[in-house]
């Protein structure tokens, strides 16, 4: 027990040093304007890799499972030009159908 | 800029939380088959509040990896919080104290939604989106580590799909330009490429950088 404690206060402190980074460090300045740039394209790449890791994304491997027509049924959502929720439940509905009838 | 926009946060977010709730229960679920209590399995979504890190120290502490495996994994899945950190540092105002507790609301989901269609950050969508997350995160974890099992499996429920169609909707609006779009490719392509051969967490990583190509001498 002692162990999983330690580990929760460890990670718990790494996590929130991670996420003051920004804030606690650079907190209500605007950023360098050489880094606006770069801070602009952030999302894209991250979104994009979260997207991907995901999908795909297993123990040091790539799984191809029935998340991938869960997410064409957002995509196809998307298309339709569906909000936010539709897209979402669109995505878990035919993942879950997909699992159901295999 | 309104007070509403916390609860415009809140509802942006709102499709999302539901599946929260679910992955918080079967983190719970998952904790206490390898003898990580309630209150610990509570605490530590409380604190730390990063589901995939917290998934990595249950699986790993639950086939004994040991202490230092457990916080090197939680870790490296969790260091992509830095540059999304730094991202939306401009917008946490007020003390040291006030910026590290409002930073805590930062995780993947509320970060994307508060991103604006102008591309700017909004911390009262951020703040509004982490704060439905965090509640229900965290009594997600409660309900399941006191027994939750009857709120069944989340893959079942097709909830793990529910995440990558939430990021793919927001990255939609978001690759409007050229330089955009090939920040987005080369993040996704970097990502996919790393998956076999790094930790979990690396690949989302080494995405960031390809923010890069947007770097500007001044």
């Amino acid at each position: 027990m002692t162990e999983v404690w330690i580990v929760i206060g460890v990670v718990g402190a790494a996590t929130v040093a991670l996420k003051s980074v920004g804030p606690v460090l650079l907190g209500g300045r605007p950023l360098p304007e050489h880094l606006d740039g770069v801070v602009s394209l952030l999302a894209p790449a991250v979104l994009a890799a979260l997207v991907v890791t995901q999908l795909v994304g297993g123990d040091r491997e790539i799984v191809l499972d029935a998340r991938l027509v869960g997410l064409a049924s957002a995509a196809l959502a998307l298309l339709l030009r569906a909000p936010l929720l539709v897209v979402v439940i669109a995505a878990a509905v035919a993942t879950a159908a997909v699992r159901a009838v295999s | 800029m309104s007070p509403s926009r916390y609860r415009d946060g809140a509802r942006a977010i709102a499709p999302i939380a539901i599946a929260a709730v679910t992955f918080g229960a079967s983190f719970g679920v998952l904790a206490r088959s390898v003898g990580i209590d309630a209150l610990a399995a509570t605490v530590m979504s409380a604190t730390t509040f990063a589901g995939s890190a917290q998934f990595a120290v249950a699986s790993i502490l639950g086939t004994s990896g040991g202490v230092a495996a457990a916080v090197l994994a939680a870790t490296l899945l969790n260091a992509r919080y830095a540059p999304i950190s730094v991202s939306v540092a401009p917008l946490f105002e007020g003390g040291r104290v006030r910026r590290l507790l409002e930073a805590q609301l930062i995780v993947d989901e509320s970060w994307a939604v508060s991103r604006r269609a102008d591309g700017r950050f909004d911390r009262r969508l951020l703040i509004g989106a982490g704060l439905v997350l965090y509640v229900s995160w965290v009594t997600g974890t409660a309900l399941g580590s006191m027994g939750g099992e009857a709120l069944g499996d989340p893959a079942d429920l097709g909830l793990d799909a529910a995440f990558p169609a939430l990021f793919l909707a927001l990255l939609v609006p978001q690759v409007s330009t050229r330089r955009a779009l090939a920040a987005a490719l080369l993040g996704g392509t970097v990502a996919l490429v790393l998956i076999p051969f790094v930790p979990a967490g690396v690949p989302i990583v080494a995405a960031a950088g390809a923010c890069l190509i947007g770097w500007r001498r001044s």
